[in-house]
């Protein structure tokens, strides 16, 4: 760890309204895992974004082998041993993976070559991956091990990991920390971004901190308590949501034996999906991206039909009513996708207001909407959530999505719902937000509501369910009490390894 | 009534010719949405090409600098395409539907003093001994250049797609933009190649039509093979040899109703007239269920924002 | 080097002030194109949007005005409801046929008997020639999933075709002396849409077009369907998770554009043109699509857009004989409109910047 690899000095980028890097600096040796630390909003893909060519700094500069490195786009960064693997994978699911790996290369050799190739580093390296099979079909994990293997190819001197684990059940993740500490021993060094500390904990040798756009400590991970990290990280001492004991009430929704297929090519069926949440009860479904959780979602919020009797509201047949009218009856959902799905992008907070909450505030007579009562629902949401925003007439797209969730969540939870389905409620929110977020949903559970809460973050699950139950590949387990339950039996829920192997070191 | 005056030989023959520019627009739109644009200009480009390929050919004497001319004018007219979408970023269905509507103007205006005027004939294609076979000589080879030149076009798009990185490039940024981009490809200048090659081929299209299918110049002359050629790309499933067998079939039903019209046929020619359009709408019926293959950023507006 | 940067809200500013800048650089490029074609521009321009409100004429182009004027708004609003969700319903010149077609076959049918409830039946058979047009490609769409916008096109061709043949075959005047054409509608009181105030040029399609600019603006402003319709449009995960069915929306908007295209055609065809022939239509659902976004899917935008337009033909008719423009320049600067309209729309969602570029 005695060589500098890449050194950053100063480097300061800002956008209309923000600044995202303000004099940013630090070392990155030759063969370190080096952690880069922050919240969400921190400004962590910016550097990033910066080291890689995407976006050029306003100030400041970066040392390359001890040489000035400037590159102006990825290609140029690509030539010069810097390689990235992306939070959402930039895969092209029509094409095969030796055909999104030669796009990621600049002089890719011929196909049957390529194929080879990319054979003989996924067994090198314990990420097994047929080269022919269409990248729309592989999991998750899967899709991970191409953008590696595609670093991978150009031998690179430095790979830039974004947040890699987000995606990975538990035993996967220690799979890809044996691939990167091979490669550490090789000499290559790593910038691991990532905000999970226990993980950073484990591989990384050294941390640089990020807040708001600024270098604000360094540390010695290994030396460094998770809790300190999170304060230097967060610039606060953190609050854990209280939780206090509850007891359950009867049950309020099931489904039993639900299968629906897949809604597109690339989309996940769920298979013989059985589940129950009671009155009281915060039911969390655990599970990697991609295995089902939309399709749950859709399910249950009723965007998606079934038989009328396969979705039960207090015995009562619902399966078969369509979203507007399960909100009558108090189910109601807020999907992962903040903007698109939960919330019009370009509608003022007044009309996204009204797109589930015409129903149950009353919104609405006649089918005329009554536009005073729309904009103190919408006015008493902000409030109630802390929502920073200038009013309820600004579009939904100019809030930040840790707002904009505040407002998605509000909505719901302010409509007293008998049963709320979240997906993912606090992805992409900063540490204070998601607690406020998790506390409401806490809350509404000890006023009898039951909470469906699907999230890819086990923290989060572990901290405020009752029960726990993991999706794999569409099929739910059977639920388990979260009290006491270890990371490797999470894991096993999840489906494994999902046929990885361990790298041959 | 009498069926037997139509040759079967003969009907093969000119199926080739009426695919023709069906063929030439479809082939340059398929490159066009493998990119991940919609163009719904086609129609507006294929009447400027015929104009302008007309033009230029009475003017030169030349069928040849006709057919380059429509080429331009085609690639030219798509340049205002290429602005309102890639620059402007508007709505690709609404910038299509405006060229398609200033082209038809556009052509009528360029066109008022050719109506009536009779082109130079394109001279066919000669092959000694293999014109004069029975049978496969004159459907296969007794052509003008530009039927050929459609079917090369049909293999070499289908090459370049399939094998050459040049066309790995051009799906992955009609897939995933963001992603293409993301790997450092220059999504915008990529697209602006593929719908200037597709206003080139229109154009081209275009020019078969008032050159050599007519041959004369009348306002509006497309009649629809534009939309027709948009509506054979979903057909073909963005596949370029389905979009040969599409051509084809689209006019061998052309050239069937004609013969039928000129047999006296008792079915009233209006009647035979829009069966080509409703067989389209047919087969779009059959085929749509199918949309697996189309591009996946087709028709979305990219932003390279940060 | 230029580049966007995306605004956080749209600019309410720019949403309004682009059709003007796009008014007022069409006759830029305009005039440069009268100029071409060897004619004064100055002249021309003032020809197509002075002449026909306060030259010497007016008194008679005015009510021409409301005549052009009327079949465009009354599409266009119907358009409009479509466009703004995502559904694009691009043939509703066909619909416009078929609404004339039906509505004269009804007229024409009770010929010669006079009651007043055979005008309301025409207007009635006309909206639903129109409508039951634009379902085939609204069914087709939601049941199979077939393009809409190829669809109602190639519809367009195929009710030009039954257009000539009827005006020579079923509906044709049995005393017009073998002349192509049905009998004259304005000579047959019962089924004739004259002038609601003589000489004004207000006919029933104007007071259609009125009452729709109403409806629309109420329905989008005030009514949970247009939410839904506004909603899908903006954001159709959205609008599904709210419990829009998108195949009621396509029924809904497709029908409405349909029955209001139909009705557009019974008026002209019972009013100003008065029969059925082959040259009935003259591209209103065409140019409606240009009065629709040039009002900005907006109603009232519409009306005024609609006049606009109305403006052109008829200015250009008057440039045509008094300067000799070519009736093609016209529709060529109609084009040049809906183009720099959709350019200069950039502005409303997003700022130029001049300075480096942030990707090399």
């Amino acid at each position: 760890m005695s060589d500098v690899l890449l050194s950053l000095k100063g480097l300061t980028k800002a956008y209309p309204g923000v600044v995202a890097n303000d004099q940013v600096s630090f070392d990155i040796g030759v063969g370190e895992v080096h952690a880069l630390l922050g919240e969400n909003g921190a400004g962590k893909s910016t550097l990033v974004k910066m080291i890689y060519g995407l976006v050029k700094p306003d100030s400041g500069e970066m040392v390359l082998n001890g040489t000035p490195y400037a590159p102006a786009e990825p290609r140029a960064a690509r030539a010069d041993g810097i390689a990235m693997v992306f939070q959402h994978f930039s895969l092209f699911d029509a094409l095969n993976v030796a055909e999104n790996i030669a796009l990621g290369m600049e002089n890719p050799p011929p196909m049957r070559d390529l194929a080879a190739r990319i054979r003989a580093v996924s067994e090198t390296y314990g990420l097994p991956l047929d080269p022919y099979r269409t990248v729309g079909g592989l999991s998750a994990g899967e899709r991970q091990r191409v953008e590696i293997i595609r670093c991978l190819l150009q031998d690179p001197k430095l790979l830039i990991m974004d947040e890699p684990t987000s995606v990975l059940t538990p035993q996967e993740v220690e799979i890809l920390f044996e691939t990167l500490r091979k490669l550490k021993s090789e000499g290559t060094s790593i910038l691991y971004i990532s905000h999970k500390l226990e993980e950073i904990r484990a591989l990384c040798d050294h941390a640089t901190i990020l807040r708001l756009g600024k270098n604000v400590g360094e540390c010695v991970p290994r030396d460094t308590s998770a809790r300190d990290m999170a304060e230097m990280m967060v610039g606060t001492a953190l609050k854990t949501p209280e939780r206090s004991g509850r007891a359950l009430g009867p049950v309020a929704l099931s489904i039993k034996g639900l299968s629906v297929a897949a809604p597109s090519a690339f989309g996940t069926a769920l298979k013989d999906v059985t589940l129950t949440v009671h009155q009281g009860e915060i039911l969390g479904i655990g599970g990697v991206a991609g295995n089902g959780q939309d399709e749950l979602l859709s399910v249950l919020s009723g965007e998606v039909l079934c038989a009328p009797g396969e979705v039960l509201l207090h015995g009562e047949a619902i399966g078969h009513l369509n979203p507007i009218r399960r909100r009558k009856l108090g189910v109601l959902a807020a999907p992962e996708e903040r903007l698109g799905h939960a919330a019009a992008p370009d509608m003022s907070l007044t009309e996204n207001a009204l797109l589930t909450g015409s129903v149950r505030e009353g919104l609405a007579q006649g089918g005329m909407i009554n536009w005073g009562a729309t904009r103190r629902f919408a006015q008493q949401v902000i409030e109630a959530f802390d929502v920073r925003t200038p009013g309820t007439e600004n579009a939904a797209r100019s809030l930040s999505g840790g707002n904009l969730q505040k407002f998605v969540i509000g909505r719901e939870v302010l409509q007293d719902p008998d049963v709320l389905v979240v997906n993912q409620p606090t992805w992409g929110v900063d540490a204070a937000a998601a607690a406020a977020i998790r506390q409401a949903l806490l809350d509404l559970a000890a006023k009898g509501a039951a909470v469906i809460c699907i999230s890819q973050d086990l923290d989060e699950l572990m901290e405020i369910s009752d029960n726990f139950a993991a999706l794999n590949e569409g099929r739910l387990s059977a639920p388990r009490s979260a009290e006491g339950l270890s990371v490797d039996e999470i894991g096993l829920m999840m489906g494994g390894a999902h046929g990885m192997e361990v790298a041959h070191v | 009534m009498d069926l037997s005056a139509i040759n079967p030989v003969q009907l093969i023959a000119f199926l080739m010719v009426a695919a023709t520019p069906v063929l030439l627009a479809a082939i340059g739109e398929l490159v066009v949405e493998k990119s991940g644009v919609l163009n719904l200009g086609v129609e507006g480009m294929m009447i400027t090409g015929a104009i302008a390929g007309f033009a230029a050919t009475v003017e030169s004497g030349s069928p040849a600098v006709g057919f380059v001319a429509a080429a331009f004018a085609g690639a030219l007219l798509s340049c205002l395409f290429v602005v309102l979408t890639q620059f402007a970023l508007a709505n690709q269905v609404a910038s299509g539907l405006a060229l398609t509507l200033f082209g038809l103007g556009l052509s009528a205006l360029m066109g008022q003093t050719y109506v009536g005027v009779k082109p130079p004939a394109t001279g066919k294609v000669d092959i000694p001994v293999l014109s004069d076979l029975p049978v496969v000589g004159p459907i296969l080879f007794n052509h003008d250049l530009m039927v050929y030149f459609g079917i090369a076009l049909v293999a070499a798009t289908w090459a370049v797609l399939k094998y050459t990185r040049a066309g790995l490039i051009l799906r992955a940024v009609g897939e995933n933009h963001d992603a293409a981009h993301a790997l450092g490809y220059k999504v915008v200048r990529i697209r602006i190649l593929a719908i200037l090659f597709g206003g080139a081929c229109a154009g081209l299209g275009g020019a078969y039509i008032s050159l050599i299918r007519v041959p004369q110049w009348t306002e509006g002359m497309t009649a629809g093979v534009g939309w027709i050629a948009l509506a054979l790309v979903v057909f073909a499933s963005w596949k370029p040899w389905r979009a040969l067998l599409g051509a084809y079939l689209f006019g061998g039903v052309t050239v069937v109703q004609l013969n039928l019209q000129a047999a006296g046929v008792a079915i009233p020619v209006e009647y035979l007239a829009m069966s080509p359009y409703l067989i389209t709408i047919v087969v779009l019926v059959i085929l749509s269920a199918d949309k697996s293959s189309a591009p996946a950023a087709l028709g979305r507006i990219f932003h390279a924002s940060r | 080097m230029v580049r966007l940067e995306k605004r956080a809200e749209p600019s309410r500013a720019w949403s309004m002030a682009t059709p003007v800048v796009a008014v007022l650089a069409t006759m830029i490029a305009g005039g440069l194109l009268f100029a071409a074609l060897g004619k004064d521009p100055v002249e021309a321009i003032r020809t197509i949007f002075w002449e026909p409100l306060f030259g010497e004429f007016s008194f008679y182009y005015r009510p021409q005005l409301v005549v052009k004027g009327a079949p465009l708004v009354l599409i266009a609003i119907g358009l409009s409801l479509g466009f703004k969700a995502g559904i694009w319903n691009i043939g509703a010149e066909g619909q416009y046929i078929i609404g004339a077609l039906t509505g004269a076959g009804v007229g024409l049918a009770f010929y010669p008997m006079e009651s007043v409830v055979i005008f309301p039946l025409m207007v009635l058979a006309g909206a639903l020639g129109g409508w039951a047009w634009a379902m085939i490609p609204a069914v087709l769409k939601t049941r199979f999933g077939t393009n809409e916008i190829l669809v109602s096109l190639m519809l367009v061709y195929v009710a030009e075709q039954l257009l000539a043949s009827m005006s020579l075959g079923l509906l044709k005047n049995p005393e017009g002396y073998g002349f192509p054409g049905s009998r004259n509608l304005q000579q047959y009181a019962s089924a004739h849409n004259g002038d609601l105030i003589a000489g004004s040029g207000l006919h029933w399609g104007a007071a259609a077009a009125l009452i729709a600019v109403i409806f629309a603006y109420v329905l989008l402003n005030r009514h949970m369907t247009g939410f839904h319709i506004r909603l899908t449009g903006d954001a159709p995960r959205a609008a599904r998770f709210a419990g829009v069915s998108p195949t009621r929306l396509v029924l809904f908007c497709m029908g409405v554009s349909g029955a209001l295209a139909g009705l557009a055609g019974l008026f002209e065809v019972s009013g100003p043109a008065g029969v059925v022939s082959i040259d009935f239509n003259v591209g209103y659902g065409f140019t409606a699509i240009i009065v629709a976004f040039l009002g900005r899917l907006h109603p009232v935008g519409i009306l005024l857009a609609g006049a606009l337009m109305a403006l052109t033909y008829i200015g250009g008719d008057i440039a045509q004989s008094n300067l000799g423009l070519p009736s093609a320049a016209i529709q060529v600067f109609q084009g040049m409109l809906l183009f720099f309209l959709l350019a200069f729309d950039v502005l409303t969602n997003f700022r130029i910047r001049l300075g480096a570029s942030e990707v090399a």
